[in-house]
């Protein structure tokens, strides 16, 4: 088997696809958590505003998900196939949502009735709740285990099964920490009522999260032995759920501080640390079988071939500075306070 | 109706839709690139206005473009799970270089394009719009490369048996350059030029016709007609190519798309016609042995026919290819006559005194899109029975997992929420129609009055 650095390259893609998948739930996550709350805000102006904080991002965060997905579909085949067609209901809803999420940010301010911005209103919000719910719903199921049979083949009962009490705690948990790092979001976004309402909502969300995160954690250690199997081997692994207490710990301490920024940078710390939390209690497994461990897939029965994971790493080795670099020169560019003009949303 | 079929009928329906767009954003892409550097060139500002204006529309197309791609990036692991474990390890490597050289490369520079314009310095503008357009361009060789991987493997081996069966890659470049992926490629790009080109056309024509803008309309007009008479030509050329290769690597989609039964006999080329499956005939006007003398310039030359393979190695539906590809024929011709014609009027001084013409440029925007679509059908549907030709049967590669309800459900919720993306394209394209090139008449813009709030609200 090949290595790089003393690593096996199944081993360096799953680091790949883990930091693009980390990139997009910090990125999709904040303003799906933005439009969670939209309908929390009652004056039209106010929602306004709300949408307008993500408008000029929303399309640019959704870049992640494409490119996330396709590292998996280029590196993990397996994986990708087996995943999206036993899960095949909760993803066709997730890109049912997307496209409708996205319809309704672009139709609702093209008139000036009030029922139609209402209904427009509505769209958005449910849309956006239910696509952070869906990805929690994914995320349950990835961490609990499906029923593959044979040949990689699902062999459940289908969309009901794959609504099992795991996987809708996991679902409510990553909705309220979406509506928790959006709402620091649109804190630094807003000023006035709604920045003082969104500092009350901000304290709901906060609890919100924790409550459902330990109960999902509790659920996890109690119920799910497959999964803290490597840190009862491991002890040491358990520096990472502490970290990720700390973090979590540390947001509403930032947020009664007033300082938003940080708070929401350490809101994008606990949505990567908890990536890097499933991350470890995974490897070096994909997609666990509930039926039997036979049939279980690890990142090397997932894998492509050494050969085709060693040209795409050289293509992340040369792209990734590029990617790097003109990413720099796009923010460069757009430095500073947000200046509207002709050409603002 | 069975799983097969109805997965067939999903992607056949998510692609089409999808199909609109990115064409447009290509075609748009390189005009949008032609009027800023004429700009930047002669410091004019009409050119700069066009080149705004067409930015704006790019924008629409390129947004749809993304979110409908999503789905089609998705469905091969939904819809067409066997597939996509048979070609990751292929398709793998040239996914990620569209992922990291191709769309990082678009989406980075989409902002300085549609926010920069009074932020950076013109010639940097320039160079976001040319990345922009490039990131455009390479994002349809690796998904042209991917798809003519399908109708010409090459630089792989197979490993493994039954449905753990799967190509791997031993040669990147002899996958990327398969035999009919540079052929294909081009073939596809002035596919795209023409899209854009003829919605160009169409919208400054209907400038014309209508007295507004008429000033900048006919600079734009004469621009982009150079343009697309050059693509149009050259598209002959290219489809003349991309046929020559179905003939030597694909005889039996190439049989299909002529409609040709006899195993080894001189073949006709058809300008239309009729097929008949059961009686084997073509009813139509053809030239005898046309076909044998476009591929070997000998009318003699015998041709592969669709009798030379087994009944279920061919493609079933004979006559809906040839329909296809003969449309798309068509309509290339036209095109050439058209803009040839026009081309020969703006010599003479006439064109724009022509409003029947011009009128027959404000409806041609549609017929790029039509050859555009009808192509991919002729070359998808003369492919199969194969998804990847010789090695993976169509009737194999769909999910084992997924039921005909989960299907049909899908396709249902799909057909309802592009039937709304569709109606908002239209309305958002008619009113940035409407609105018109010049910044002044923008006060039905939404935003506006609300720009001072946000702005404080952003920054405060």
């Amino acid at each position: 088997m090949e290595t790089f650095l003393g690593i096996d390259y199944p081993t360096l893609w799953f680091l790949v696809v883990g930091g693009l998948f980390s990139g997009y739930a910090i990125l999709d996550g904040f303003d799906f958590g933005a439009g969670a709350w939209h309908l929390f805000f009652k004056k039209e102006q106010s929602r306004r505003i709300a949408l307008n904080a993500v408008g000029p991002v929303w399309d640019g965060n959704e870049v992640w998900l494409v490119i996330g997905g396709g590292a998996l579909f280029a590196g993990f085949p397996v994986m990708y196939a087996t995943l999206f067609s036993s899960l095949y209901v909760p993803f066709m809803l997730f890109l049912v949502f997307i496209i409708f999420r996205a319809i309704a940010i672009e139709f609702r301010g093209k008139e000036a009735m009030l029922w139609w911005r209402r209904l427009w209103d509505v769209c958005y919000s449910v849309s956006s709740i239910m696509l952070a719910f869906l990805l929690g719903v994914v995320m349950g199921n990835v961490l609990q285990g499906i029923a593959i049979g044979p040949d990689y083949q699902y062999a459940g009962a289908g969309f009901f099964e794959l609504l099992n009490p795991y996987a809708l705690m996991t679902g409510i948990t990553t909705l309220s920490l979406f509506m928790a790092h959006g709402a620091i979001y649109l804190l630094l976004k807003t000023e006035g009522r709604l920045f003082a309402k969104l500092t009350y909502l901000l304290k709901k969300g906060m609890i919100f999260f924790m409550v459902s995160f330990a109960i999902t954690s509790l659920y996890t250690l109690l119920y799910i032995p497959h999964l803290s199997d490597d840190f009862k081997s491991n002890p040491w692994l358990f520096a990472i759920p502490v970290l990720t207490f700390m973090s979590i710990a540390n947001v509403p301490r930032l947020a009664s501080k007033r300082n938003y920024k940080m708070a929401f940078l350490f809101s994008s710390l606990t949505v990567s640390l908890l990536m890097v939390l499933v991350a470890v209690e995974l490897y070096p497994n994909l997609l666990f079988s509930t039926l039997d461990p036979e049939y279980s897939l690890d990142i090397y029965e997932a894998a492509s071939s050494d050969k085709s994971l060693g040209i795409m790493l050289l293509f992340v080795l040369i792209g990734g500075p590029l990617v790097l670099g003109y990413t720099f020169f796009v923010y460069r560019t757009f430095r500073g306070k947000v200046q509207l003009d002709d050409h603002s949303y | 109706m069975d799983t097969e079929i109805l997965a067939r009928i999903q992607f056949a329906f998510t692609i089409a839709f999808h199909y609109i767009y990115p064409p447009l954003s290509i075609g748009i892409g390189l005009l949008m690139v032609f009027f800023e550097s004429i700009y930047i060139r002669t410091k004019k500002e009409q050119y700069h206005i066009l080149a705004k204006f067409w930015t704006k529309i790019f924008a629409l197309t390129f947004g749809i473009g993304v979110v409908t791609g999503i789905v089609m990036e998705f469905e091969f692991g939904t819809n067409w799970a066997t597939y996509s474990r048979y070609v990751g390890d292929v398709f793998g490597s040239a996914l990620a270089a569209e992922g990291i050289f191709a769309f990082a490369l678009e989406s980075g520079f989409l902002g300085v394009l549609l926010f920069g314009w009074n932020r950076v310095k013109p010639w940097v503008h320039l160079v976001s719009t040319i990345g922009v357009f490039l990131g455009s361009m390479f994002s349809a060789i690796w998904i042209v490369v991917a798809n003519s991987w399908q109708q010409t493997p090459a630089g792989y081996h197979i490993v493994g048996e039954g449905l753990n069966a799967r190509a791997e890659i031993t040669d990147f470049w002899a996958m990327v350059f398969n035999p009919s992926s540079v052929e294909r490629i081009i073939h596809v790009w002035l596919g795209a030029f023409l899209a854009g080109a003829f919605l160009i056309l169409s919208v400054h024509a209907y400038y014309i016709l209508k007295g507004r803008y008429v000033a900048i309309s006919k600079k734009a007009f004469k621009i982009t007609l150079v343009v697309a008479t050059i693509t149009s030509l050259a598209q002959l050329v290219a489809g003349h190519a991309s046929a020559d290769g179905v003939a030597k690597n694909q005889p039996a989609k190439l049989a299909a798309l002529e409609g040709h039964f006899e195993k080894e006999a001189p073949a006709d080329l058809y300008l239309f016609g009729w097929v008949d499956k059961e009686s084997q005939e073509v009813s139509g006007l053809a030239i005898p042995g046309g076909l044998s003398f476009l591929i070997d310039q000998d009318f003699e030359t015998p041709v592969t026919g669709l009798n030379a393979f087994p009944e279920d190695e061919r493609p079933s539906q004979i006559n809906a290819v040839f329909q296809f590809y003969h449309l798309m024929i068509a309509i290339g011709m036209f095109l050439i006559a058209l803009s040839l014609y026009a081309c020969y009027l703006l010599w003479r001084k006439e064109l724009f005194n022509k409003r029947w013409l011009l009128w027959v440029f404000v409806f041609t925007a549609l017929l790029p899109q039509i050859a555009n679509q009808v192509g991919w059908f002729a070359a998808e549907m003369g492919r199969q029975p194969w998804v990847v030709y010789g090695l993976l049967r169509t009737d194999e590669a769909f999910s084992q997992a997924v039921s005909a309800n989960q299907i049909l459900f899908s396709l249902i919720l799909f057909m309802a929420v592009y039937s709304l993306l569709f109606v908002l394209f239209v309305y958002l394209l008619n009113k940035k129609i409407k609105h018109g090139p010049y910044e002044e008449a923008q006060d039905d813009d939404d935003n506006r009055p609300l720009t001072k709030e946000i702005s404080q609200a952003v920054t405060g």
